[in-house]
């Protein structure tokens, strides 16, 4: 069953096209990737399915009802920068979500049941190795680790789909990999449909269940936009084999 | 090694950095000292005793005609009314930038006001204050206000509009409504940047104050200074002027130690 569902999707800048005629659907805990050079418009893709940008014509159906037109928090998110708050702990970070739930009015909670939350969120903590920086704040983290930490406050808000956005770009290739299998064990626990947008073919590979590539026919011609030019489905068993690589 | 790469060890630094003082307290000496041996009643350049006499009169002697310690009352009685007016200023800029800051409604409706409000030249109101409020506290706090408020309300709404869209973005994708994004993400990442804001405010304030204390007013740091002017009082002046200096210094040093212990995490948010 498909959890979105893009049809005859354009995107228009000033008379240049930069989404032409897409069709895409996406199937519940299914993992996309999708690749293509810089400015091929993948990203301008996800900022559509997270509604920070609208398609010029065509429609984006989530959950068999169109996407509302403002981010919820159905569809979680993680970026390649900014995506956590700087003024929060490690924890408080992750405590956030749960706090903006649980309290309508101060999105904050005091007492015993505050209690409770920081246990759920110090054992979100554990899973993605941020324990013992529970206290610090996003500053004195590296860049893995507020990596691993936006997962963390994105997976404890329970969307239904996440969508990341060159996520781990900015790192360096060990740090890279090591994300990698974290990413990997946490999409295989919770089976969450995933939506990542990277250039970076062999993490697309890695980590994806179906890579999509996306590219402009001719790069400078802006009277033709990007279109999806393969679709490729990709096997567990392959996957494991690259991983083992 | 090129003059760009010279840096002054520690001790070195301490003393370059006290060295103006100093010049300014010895050339200062020598021109007093000069002035008294060509005439003894100079009132121009007081000597150090002079002032020390004259001051422990201002600070220990109780006013003949209001019963009051002048330099503790006139110090009380401006401290008072910069509080009040920044104060005001600092909850009506913090309220009003973060609102506009966040609403694009409020943005389109307000900015251009706001802009164009900024352009007025407080002390040119001053006369209007004074006719509308008379001369009494209302009107020197309200003077303060309006040359301060102005200022932190366009830099709040920058700060405001500086916050990453992707930090909004993640916030709503968390659930946040614009309530809770704006008390628990865009206020208290606006503290410490009020707090700069504020800084940069002590300045214009102190002026707008003493300002409006020489026009107007029975007490105060401002008030004395043009009062004894008459007297060619420069005794008076010289160390009162070197007070309300060191209280400004006080003040920011205080708002920064405030900055840095209630917001330890400014710092290096601010450096990424």
């Amino acid at each position: 069953m498909s959890l979105i569902q893009i049809k005859d999707l354009w995107q228009i800048y000033n008379d240049r096209v930069v989404l032409e005629n897409l069709n895409l659907s996406i199937v519940e805990k299914s993992f996309v990737s999708i690749v293509g050079p810089s400015g091929c418009g993948k990203t301008t893709l996800l900022r559509m399915l997270m509604s920070e940008v609208f398609c010029t014509r065509g429609s984006i159906l989530f959950d068999g009802t169109n996407l509302p037109k403002e981010p919820t928090r159905e569809r979680g998110v993680v970026f390649q920068r900014y995506s956590v708050f700087p003024h929060l702990s490690v924890l408080d970070n992750v405590l956030l979500p749960i706090e903006l739930r649980s309290c309508r009015i101060l999105g904050k909670i005091l007492g015993s049941r505050r209690y409770n939350m920081k246990e759920e969120a110090r054992t979100m903590l554990d899973h993605v190795g941020l324990l013992r920086a529970a206290t610090l704040y996003p500053a004195q983290l590296s860049g893995g680790m507020q990596q691993r930490l936006a997962l963390a406050q994105a997976l404890i808000a329970k969307p239904r789909v996440l969508l990341l956005d060159e996520p781990f770009s900015a790192l360096d290739p060990g740090t890279r990999a090591d994300i990698h299998v974290l990413t990997n064990r946490l999409w295989e626990e919770t089976k969450m449909t995933v939506v990542m947008v990277t250039h970076d073919i062999s993490e697309a590979f890695r980590l994806g269940t179906r890579v999509i590539v996306l590219e402009r026919p001719l790069a400078d011609d802006p009277t033709k936009g990007a279109r999806i030019t393969h679709d490729i489905p990709v096997h567990p068993r392959t996957k494991t084999k690259t991983g083992a690589i | 090694m090129r003059l760009i790469n010279l840096h002054p060890g520690k001790r070195g630094s301490k003393i370059l950095a006290i060295l103006p003082f100093v010049l300014l307290f010895a050339a200062y000496l020598a021109a007093s000292a000069a002035r008294h041996e060509a005439n003894p009643d100079d009132k121009l350049l007081p000597t150090l005793s002079q002032m020390a006499i004259a001051m422990r009169r201002m600070a220990f002697t109780q006013d003949m005609a209001t019963g009051q310690f002048l330099l503790w009352s006139d110090t009380a009685a401006s401290i008072t009314r910069l509080i009040e007016g920044l104060s005001i200023s600092a909850l009506i800029s913090f309220v009003v930038g973060i609102s506009v800051g966040m609403v694009p409604y409020l943005k389109k409706l307000l900015v251009p006001f706001v802009a164009a409000f900024s352009m007025v030249p407080p002390l040119a109101v001053l006369p209007i204050l004074f006719i509308i409020a008379g001369i009494g506290e209302i009107s020197k706090v309200t003077l303060i206000v309006i040359g301060t408020a102005p200022f932190m309300m366009r830099d709040l709404i920058l700060r405001v509009e500086e916050i990453p869209a992707a930090q909004i973005i993640k916030a709503q994708t968390l659930g946040g409504s614009s309530w809770q994004i704006a008390l628990r993400i865009v206020v208290p990442q606006m503290l410490p940047r009020l707090i700069d804001a504020l800084r940069l405010s002590l300045g214009p304030a102190w002026l707008y104050l003493i300002s409006a204390e020489a026009i107007a007013a029975q007490d105060g740091l401002g008030y004395r200074i043009f009062l004894v002017r008459r007297y060619f009082a420069m005794n008076i002046i010289i160390p009162y002027v070197i007070w309300i200096t060191l209280l400004a210094f006080l003040f920011d040093i205080a708002l920064r130690l405030i900055q840095s212990y209630a917001f330890p995490w400014f710092a290096g948010a601010k450096s990424q």
